[in-house]
């Protein structure tokens, strides 16, 4: 039920992310997601692409730190409460989501988000349970 | 193996007289041949028929680089050219270079001594040597040449840079030994990996590394990524070279001092007085057997301490500890001392943490900021924001705990750091005082 992220280390100077960008276009890679968290220093890139061993073997080549990271994908209902409910059930559940964000998608009544749990095969067993879609990796990436 | 057992496992009373012998034929010629030197004693009142005990060494005077240097490039040679047959010269990088010379007998001397450190480093006759140290002025790459070919071992004059041709005669030529800079050791490691070779396939037993202070931490990783036992050499050009001290592949703590060549002492490096065994200070040799180029009570900057006790391996001879740094590396931060040595093994107890770091010195407000770079290496690193700067926080009071000094931390992409091919720059001290 998982989906697989890359994550990056980048330090906060000009031309990092665009490297990263360049690096995966020029090797035919498609992100299909992407999240940057920073802070004063340094940021963590997070990125949903469409070939995840070929982005990560070339962002390695080019010098960055990268690692995979498994995410929960879930189909989330686009009107106002949608997102409340899910995270108030894992709450309810005891479930830290330790960060989320929007996956890009062109048309639908649903959003897909990109959910990065403390305890991930639990939170998905909890979200299908409760009725709630989860999309896995080659789905995902194929969007 | 112990290459010279006569000399290496010597009593010390036995010892002691050789060392006094040869200290006065030493004083006797420089005084005779060297301006410098017969100033210095004259200066001081000191003729060389006064030193009649090896304590009598500490009324010489100390010789310092600058006195090298003010002397270059020939004017400390204490015999005429004719005799001279080797130069070489330290790098210059503040300053004028220092140039030493070598008669045939040094160069003997040297090879011999060379041998004995290879040996004692786990070089047999029957190794092959890759030997990574630069060769040409730098005394690193002909001084292990020339000793592996004493000892009757294979040597590769490969030298330093291009690294991946190096990881390819390391694959095909098999090599039993490697000698370099534990940093260029580190890259090799690396290119290894990128290349797609693992070191535990290769054929290393022993490296024998040196020409920049190295952690004990650092020993650790060195020793996992190149699958061999790691041991420290000691020496530099203005002395002979390397092998002026050697650790044994047993023991593995501190580095034998050839003290049938080298006469040791310790000193406080503010006052300059001789400190008693095993305290730590500043680190001064007497060459006692050198013709062309003889240094009396050189203050070599390496700080360690001296250990003469008797060691499992066999030898008799005085350890030196680990160099823990530089007196001019020696950074004094808010008025603490700080060895970049020091910071390095901190970062080295840190799980996933690798020692590629660089020290920034900048002064704010007259307030010193130390900001210490870490490149985050794959094993470190996390998606979560929270568990790097968890991890940065770490470093910090780590470093605060161990050296007492507050130093903001700093993240780094890999392999920003720059990394020469033989020794790490290690601090950017920008700092106007
Ligand atoms: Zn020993």
């Amino acid at each position: 039920m998982q989906a697989q992220q890359i994550s990056i280390f980048l330090e906060n100077k000009a031309g990092r992310l665009s490297e990263v960008t360049r690096i995966l276009s020029d090797a035919g890679v498609n992100i299909r997601a992407l999240s940057l968290a920073d802070t004063s220093d340094f940021g963590v890139l997070r990125l949903i692409v469409d070939d995840n061993e070929k982005a990560e073997n070339t962002l390695k080549q080019g010098g960055f730190t990268v690692k995979t990271t498994p995410v929960v994908a879930a189909l989330v209902n686009d009107r106002p409460g949608g997102l409340h409910g899910i995270l108030d059930l894992l709450t309810r559940n005891g479930i830290n989501v330790e960060y989320m964000y929007a996956f890009v998608q062109q048309s639908g009544d649903n959003a897909v988000m990109i959910f990065r749990f403390d305890k991930l095969d639990e939170a998905a067993r909890i979200l299908s349970e409760n009725g709630v879609e989860i999309i896995d990796g080659d789905r995902l990436y194929a969007m | 193996m112990i290459f010279n057992i006569e000399y290496e496992t010597m009593p010390r009373e036995a010892l002691e007289s050789i060392q006094l012998r040869r200290l006065q034929a030493t004083l006797s010629r420089v005084y005779a041949a060297v301006p410098f030197y017969r100033k210095q004693l004259d200066d001081a009142g000191v003729k060389p028929g006064d030193v009649r005990c090896l304590s009598d060494l500490s009324r010489l005077p100390f010789t310092t680089k600058q006195d090298l240097r003010d002397n270059y490039p020939f004017n400390m040679f204490a015999v005429p050219m004719d005799n001279v047959v080797r130069i070489h010269a330290s790098s210059g990088t503040t300053g004028q270079p220092t140039v030493v010379g070598y008669t045939a007998r040094d160069i003997d001397t040297w090879a011999e001594l060379m041998a004995r450190a290879l040996s004692a480093g786990g070089a047999t006759r029957g190794d092959i040597i890759h030997n990574a140290y630069g060769y040409g002025l730098f005394t690193g790459g002909l001084g292990v040449h020339y000793g592996a070919e004493k000892l009757g071992a294979s040597v590769i004059p490969v030298s330093g840079g291009n690294t991946r041709r190096q990881v390819i005669i390391m694959k095909d030529f098999g090599p039993s030994i490697l000698t370099a800079t534990p940093s260029y050791s580190l890259h090799l490691a690396e290119a290894a990996e990128e290349m797609g070779v693992s070191f535990r396939d290769l054929n290393f037993r022993f490296g024998v590394f040196g020409a920049e202070p190295w952690s004990e931490s650092m020993r650790r990783e060195i020793e996992e990524k190149l699958h061999l036992k790691a041991v420290d050499i000691y020496g530099l050009s203005e002395v002979i070279g390397p092998g002026v001290s050697i650790e044994c592949h047993e023991a593995q703590k501190g580095l034998h001092i050839f003290e049938d060549h080298f006469i040791p002492e310790i000193i406080d490096p503010e006052t300059g007085q001789p400190l008693p065994w095993g305290e730590t200070g500043e680190l001064v040799i007497t060459s006692i057997t050198k013709e062309a180029f003889p240094v009396i009570r050189y203050r070599t900057r390496d700080i360690t301490s001296l250990n003469p006790e008797p060691c499992i391996c066999g030898r008799t001879m005085a350890r030196m500890n680990k160099v823990s740094g530089r007196t001019d590396d020696m950074l004094i931060i808010r008025g603490v001392n700080v060895f970049p040595s020091q910071i390095e093994s901190v970062l080295m107890e840190i799980k996933g943490v690798e020692p590629h770091y660089q020290l920034e010195v900048d002064r704010k407000d007259n307030l010193d900021i130390l900001t210490v770079r870490v490149e985050i290496s794959d094993a470190a690193f996390s998606d979560e924001v929270k568990e790097l700067q968890r991890l940065s926080e770490t470093i910090g009071n780590n470093i605060k705990e161990t050296l007492g000094v507050s130093a903001s931390v700093k993240l780094a992409e890999p392999k920003t750091i720059a990394r020469s091919e033989g020794k790490a720059a290690r601090v950017i001290d920008r700092r106007k005082l």
